[in-house]
């Protein structure tokens, strides 16, 4: 149970404005801008994990999502110079705003009305160790299994890209 | 996030030796006067922030002048010298400058984004001096994984960067911001792998814990460590965009870089920003590598931020001559030598780290024997390292520079034999 | 700690929390035009998937309350990964059709 005050404010201020961040992504009408507002919420949802107690998860966040991931869109932006930019949608707006409402309204059905077994245990000391020791003891397989895919990603990323004729 | 913040000693607020007992006595302060835990925990929060953005203010503005004077006396000029006495208000005649001046905007720039990435620029690096302990008691924020919060905290600084770029709608402004994340990205592989044998012999990511790690070895980490400070004050460099690597900006290239179109204080931000940001990088090398407020046993007399600060503007003073004696890299150079020297060389670091610390940790002999053995290997293979990559990749004439060069290569062609001029036929 | 409880934050409003950028990044993936749209799209639905197990790892009885913690650190990784993939894919196209429009990118319509 998370009640003190002023971690509750921090929540529900993070909360609401990374939700705003999020609405901006879909709502403003230049390619560019989404991806800022996308990196807002990337900085946002880092902190509801700081809420949560999971510090390391939160830095990793930032670090991954709103340096790594948001440079390398805005770079997909930059490298697609002729095409449009206005962040308009298709014939499926509508169909897709009637599908996302229904699954808010489904999830947020089901999570108040399911009888969480809650715990009410304290927030957890920092994680970074703990996590480190669950990588490498219990989750090794997939830890080594994530390594080896993002070399393929990293490597498949290479191919796709590379200009024909390119001999490097 | 609600762990240790400002830790109080009980000792008397005056005591300047230690500044956590003001922030400490105002926070009893307000629990006394009856306010709730988490007011007590905002109040020591915006103190400690308080006294972070004084300091940051008061040494962008020292470093202004300190850095162009410095400079100057490299360059066997005298640097800014007019106002004041020796040019103490210098700082103070730029400010006034740039303020005067009018904030130009480019009519096609994107408005949100030209002015959101100056600011952008500026918070990260303040931002990481919070987990940086400046005492024995003095950290804003003892985060567990400090280290990583340093590198998530630069990473968006590379975003910054490219958007004031992007916004500015001027292709020299976005070839400066390209660079940038170029030599970012590239550079960010060999600090996290530098760093990474830091996080390793003390055992923890927690800054603090390294600083304790160092006292209570007796030893500098840079002594451990030698190869990854000589690695990390590269790169740091390299992503601070200062002289030996500022091609984000190179003036003689492309016109200024990612600031091209910015002026008046939207400048002057992103001026402050460089200082600012090169302090930073001061502070964490001499957090991690330099043993951060704890200096043998003169920490006991001088007061430990005084230390710690003495020992910032030493790291800060290599990257001023680093900036005054070095000539610029070009893109292509400087890449290779990250992909080329540093990252191996890191990876190298790493694997030494990694048998040393299990030797250690395996064998239980005492860290008195062991460490020291480490210290006289690891500096060993820094400099065989070092020595051995400048014998095999340097290019030629520089393995053998006393080689004349271009003597024979280049072929000057002799003049046409011209008649000589006779007294006589020139008057016509 | 506090001596004034003012309110709490209890799962359920973490998890709509995660449902409404869940349904948030459903509707940009399902409505862009632009495929690095799309992209930022299935992005927030991943984070908001992560939202949800850092929710669960910090709420729920568990014998082992980290593993959630666990499970966001891959699927951030995947995501990481997927993302420079699907960019690629992105840029690669581009070079062939000078657009990366989702609805004009169509050969194989008949």
């Amino acid at each position: 149970m998370i009640d003190d005050a002023g971690v509750v404010v921090a929540f529900w201020v993070i909360a609401v404005s990374t939700v705003v961040c999020a609405l901006m992504v879909a709502a403003v009408r230049n390619l560019v801008h989404a991806v800022l507002f996308l990196a807002l919420t990337f900085v946002g949802v880092a902190g509801i994990y700081i809420v949560l107690a999971a510090d390391f998860v939160a830095l990793v966040q930032v670090l991954i999502y709103a340096g790594a991931v948001g440079v390398l869109m805005t770079f997909a932006i930059m490298l697609t110079p002729a095409a449009d930019r206005r962040n308009s949608e298709t014939i499926f707006q509508a169909p897709a705003a009637v599908l996302a409402g229904l699954v808010l309204a489904i999830v947020t059905f089901v999570a108040y009305d399911t009888e969480w077994r809650i715990s009410g245990r304290d927030a957890f000391p920092a994680t970074a160790a703990s996590l480190g020791e669950a990588f490498l003891k219990p989750y090794v397989v997939p830890f080594e299994v994530v390594s080896v895919l993002l070399m393929t990603a990293m490597i498949g990323a290479i191919v796709l890209t590379r200009e024909e004729g390119d001999d490097v | 996030m609600t762990g240790a913040l400002l830790t109080i000693i009980t000792d008397n607020w005056w005591d300047i030796r230690d500044l956590s007992n003001l922030s400490g006595a105002i926070r009893d302060l307000v629990s006394d006067a009856g306010g709730p835990g988490w007011l007590v925990y905002v109040v020591a929060g915006l103190l400690g922030a308080a006294g972070i953005v004084t300091f940051v203010g008061v040494t962008a503005i020292i470093n202004i002048w300190i850095e162009r004077r410095v400079v100057g006396r490299m360059q066997s000029r005298l640097g800014p010298n007019r106002p004041g006495p020796v040019g103490l208000l210098q700082p103070l005649a730029d400010a006034i400058k740039l303020m005067q001046k009018e904030v130009l905007q480019p009519k096609l720039a994107d408005a949100l984004v030209f002015t959101a990435a100056p600011i952008a620029f500026t918070v990260p690096g303040i931002a990481v001096l919070a987990v940086v302990p400046w005492g024995r008691n003095m950290t804003l924020a003892s985060l567990d994984a400090g280290i990583v919060f340093i590198f998530a905290m630069s990473s968006l600084a590379a975003l910054a960067v490219f958007i004031g770029g992007y916004g500015s709608n001027n292709k020299y402004a976005l070839f400066g911001s390209m660079r940038v994340i170029a030599m970012l990205v590239t550079y960010e592989i060999p600090i996290v792998m530098s760093l990474l044998g830091i996080a390793m012999f003390a055992g923890t990511m927690n800054l603090d814990g390294i600083v304790r790690f160092q006292e209570d070895h007796w030893l500098f980490l840079i002594m451990l460590q030698p190869l990854a400070f000589v690695i990390y004050f590269m790169s740091s460099s390299a992503e601070l965009n200062r002289t030996p690597a500022d091609l984000a900006e190179a003036e003689s290239e492309i016109a200024g870089g990612y600031h091209v179109e910015y002026s008046g204080m939207k400048f002057g931000l992103y001026y402050a920003a460089e200082l600012i940001n090169c302090v930073t990088v001061s502070a964490i090398i001499a957090t991690l590598f330099l043993g951060g407020w704890w200096a043998y046993k003169l920490d006991e007399i001088v007061p430990g931020w005084m230390i710690y600060i003495g020992k910032v503007y030493a790291v800060y003073f290599l990257f001023i001559w680093t900036r005054g004696t070095l000539p610029r890299f070009r893109i292509d150079q400087l890449l290779a030598f990250a992909w080329k020297w540093m990252t191996p060389m890191a990876l190298v670091n790493v694997l030494m780290v990694a048998a040393e610390v299990l030797i250690w940790e395996e064998t239980g002999w005492s860290a008195g024997v062991l460490l020291p053995i480490y210290v006289v290997l690891n500096n060993a293979l820094a400099l065989a390292l070092i020595v051995a990559w400048v014998r095999v990749f340097a290019p030629r004439f520089e393995r053998f520079p006393d080689r004349p060069r271009f003597y024979s290569t280049i072929d000057v062609p002799s003049l046409p034999a011209v008649a000589p001029v006779q007294p006589g036929t020139q008057s016509q | 700690m506090s001596s004034v409880v003012l309110a709490s934050v209890s799962l359920e409003n973490v998890l709509v929390i995660g449902a409404l950028l869940f349904s948030i990044g459903l509707y940009v993936s399902l409505s862009k035009r632009n495929a690095v749209g799309i992209l930022m799209g299935v992005e927030l639905m991943l984070n908001a998937v992560n939202v949800t197990f850092l929710a669960f790892s910090r709420y729920v009885e568990s014998p082992r309350p980290l593993d959630g913690q666990v499970f966001a650190m891959f699927v951030i990784a995947i995501a990481a990964a997927e993302a420079a993939v699907a960019l690629a894919l992105a840029v690669a196209v581009y070079r062939h059709r000078e657009t990366v429009n989702i609805d004009e990118i169509d050969l194989l319509r008949w």
